[in-house]
């Protein structure tokens, strides 16, 4: 059906499909790590079900898998919507669904044999490091060309944010994972010491901001105001946003380093810039969720709406709470603890998890030519699932973290240590049980969606939707 | 010219960029097109029927 008077939904069926799957698998890996730090004995002694494996594995699948196809889905469908045009390559967006899914498999092969660069969300070995390259700039060459060949003068926000999540990705994936390979499976990064540490939190912190931010943005900037039905709030702020948005992030990385050899100035910079963060995120947080004024009676009826306003909380408490831990002060406290990883979850099954399940529920019904979902009673029943999943898990890592930090820093009036490491390790034994739970139905939660997905497209037929006109 | 003055021009920079940006983006002449754009996430698709699509 290649044709140019329809859009190109083809594609943006494939990579939905699997933002679904891709999420049942690298949550239920994350379930199962939760419950090797209860009871370790789950690693059965093989080493490719190690939690130093599965870690990466998780971190990778989720992020990369679930979130990246999840991306590739929306900005796919959105950049055609908002630019009146179908989208470019046909041939080269099948090429990067295809490439994508390849890279997947392979990572879910080689982080298990424990091949890897030891680089935190750049495990990936240099052959994948490669793939990833050429499919992303594939990705770039489809999306702005389409981009270019627009019949709508003006260019929507959200292909603003979706545009600046490619562009920097491709530049801090590559520059990160420069390096020597010596065989097939082993390379050495190109930096050295501090530098090192560096580029991997330039990149890290970046892989946040403009990958789990920056594209996640574009998607609230189309599906909030798509789903309730009236434009953005001010699309004056939109603009102020974005720019504002990107200047920052990128100079906030240093943050994750402080009280290592990075030199004071630069730790001081990166939290700096932490701090100025909170008023973009701010300022696109309230835009996203004033959108609904006038409209606040739609939450009592739709539970999708409700995920995507619930995604926005989270997203306006996890870039106060960033922001506030990034303080030296505060950091010194919360760094190297559980707090740390009930953050991250916070933005990631808040914020990420749950804009990006509210997306997909509101685009599925229209790619297969359908009012809406097969069950809106379990949207709402994973609504719940979704929101206690997470509030238990933040919680339970809050508690952990602030008490673990709290520990390690006490000491006796003669200057030794109060507690030993296996007091602070069990001190968070019971904590470890509770975000477990919340991981479960959080996952629970995806299996729902996973059902609710099947029976909404087992007997449809995709029709094809045609291109509009020119505004 | 010593780094530093590069460095305090270039802060200067930014903040006229950023006021700039603002005065750009709240400018009455921006209106018009701005409601336009705001307004695209909310069409609807049309699907095509059965004829329009063997013409294709």
């Amino acid at each position: 059906m290649d044709t140019t008077a329809s859009y190109n939904d083809k594609v943006v069926r494939q990579f939905t499909i699997m933002t679904v799957v891709w999420g049942i698998v690298g949550m239920l890996v994350g379930v199962l790590i939760a419950a090797q730090l209860m009871w370790p004995q789950l690693n059965f002694d093989l080493p490719f079900l190690t939690y130093s494996r599965l870690r990466p594995l998780h971190t990778n699948a989720v992020i990369f898998a679930f979130g990246g196809s999840a991306l590739f889905a929306t900005s796919y469908y959105v950049v055609q919507r908002t630019c009146h045009v179908r989208l470019a390559f046909s041939k080269l967006a099948a090429f990067t669904f295809w490439g994508w899914q390849a890279i997947i498999v392979l990572a879910a092969v080689t982080l298990p044999l424990g091949i890897s660069q030891a680089k935190e969300y750049a495990e990936l070995e240099w052959p994948i490091d490669l793939l990833i390259a050429v499919v992303w700039v594939a990705y770039a060459i489809v999306f702005f060309t389409t981009i270019g060949q627009r019949r709508i003068k003006h260019i929507y926000v959200a292909n603003w944010f979706y545009g600046a999540f490619i562009i920097t990705v491709a530049v801090l994936h590559i520059f990160n994972n420069l390096a020597v390979p010596v065989t097939l499976t082993k390379s050495y990064i190109i930096y050295t010491g501090v530098v090192d540490a560096m580029m991997q939190w330039w990149y890290g912190h970046n892989a946040v901001g403009f990958f789990l931010t920056a594209g996640f943005l574009g998607m609230m900037y189309y599906f909030v105001p798509k789903q309730a039905g009236r434009p953005v709030y001010s699309y004056r702020l939109s603009v102020v946003h974005f720019w504002s948005l990107i200047a920052v992030y990128m100079w906030a990385g240093p943050h994750h380093l402080h009280y290592t050899s990075l030199p004071d100035w630069a730790q001081t910079l990166g939290m700096v810039f932490s701090v100025i963060l909170l008023a973009p995120s701010w300022g696109g947080m309230i835009n996203g969720i004033m959108t609904l004024s006038g409209a606040w009676h739609k939450l009592r009826s739709d539970p999708i709406l409700k995920f995507m306003i619930v995604a926005l909380s989270f997203y306006g408490m996890s870039t106060f709470e960033g922001p506030m831990m990034s303080i030296k002060t505060v950091n010194a406290l919360s760094h190297y603890t559980e707090w740390t990883i009930g953050h991250v979850h916070s933005g990631a099954l808040g914020w990420v998890g749950m804009m990006t399940i509210g997306s997909i529920y509101c685009l599925l019904p229209r790619l297969y030519n359908r009012e809406g979902m097969y069950s809106t009673k379990l949207i709402d029943v994973h609504f719940w699932t979704s929101t206690i999943g997470v509030v238990l898990y933040a919680v339970a890592l809050w508690v952990a973290g602030i008490g673990e930090g709290l520990m390690s820093r006490a000491v006796n009036s003669d200057g030794t240590l109060t507690y030993a490491f296996i007091e602070i390790l069990a001190s968070k034994y019971p904590y470890y049980g509770m975000r477990l739970v919340g991981g479960l139905i959080y996952f629970a939660g995806m299996i729902i969606m996973a059902y609710n997905v099947w029976k909404t497209i087992a007997d449809e037929e995709p029709a094809p939707v045609a291109i509009m006109d020119p505004a | 010219m010593d780094i530093n003055d590069l460095r305090g021009l270039l802060t200067a920079v930014t903040l006229f960029a950023f006021i700039g940006l603002c005065i750009w983006a709240w400018s009455s002449r921006r209106k018009a097109e701005f409601d336009a754009s705001a307004a695209l996430p909310l069409e609807e698709d049309s699907y095509m029927t059965n004829s329009e699509r063997e013409n294709i």
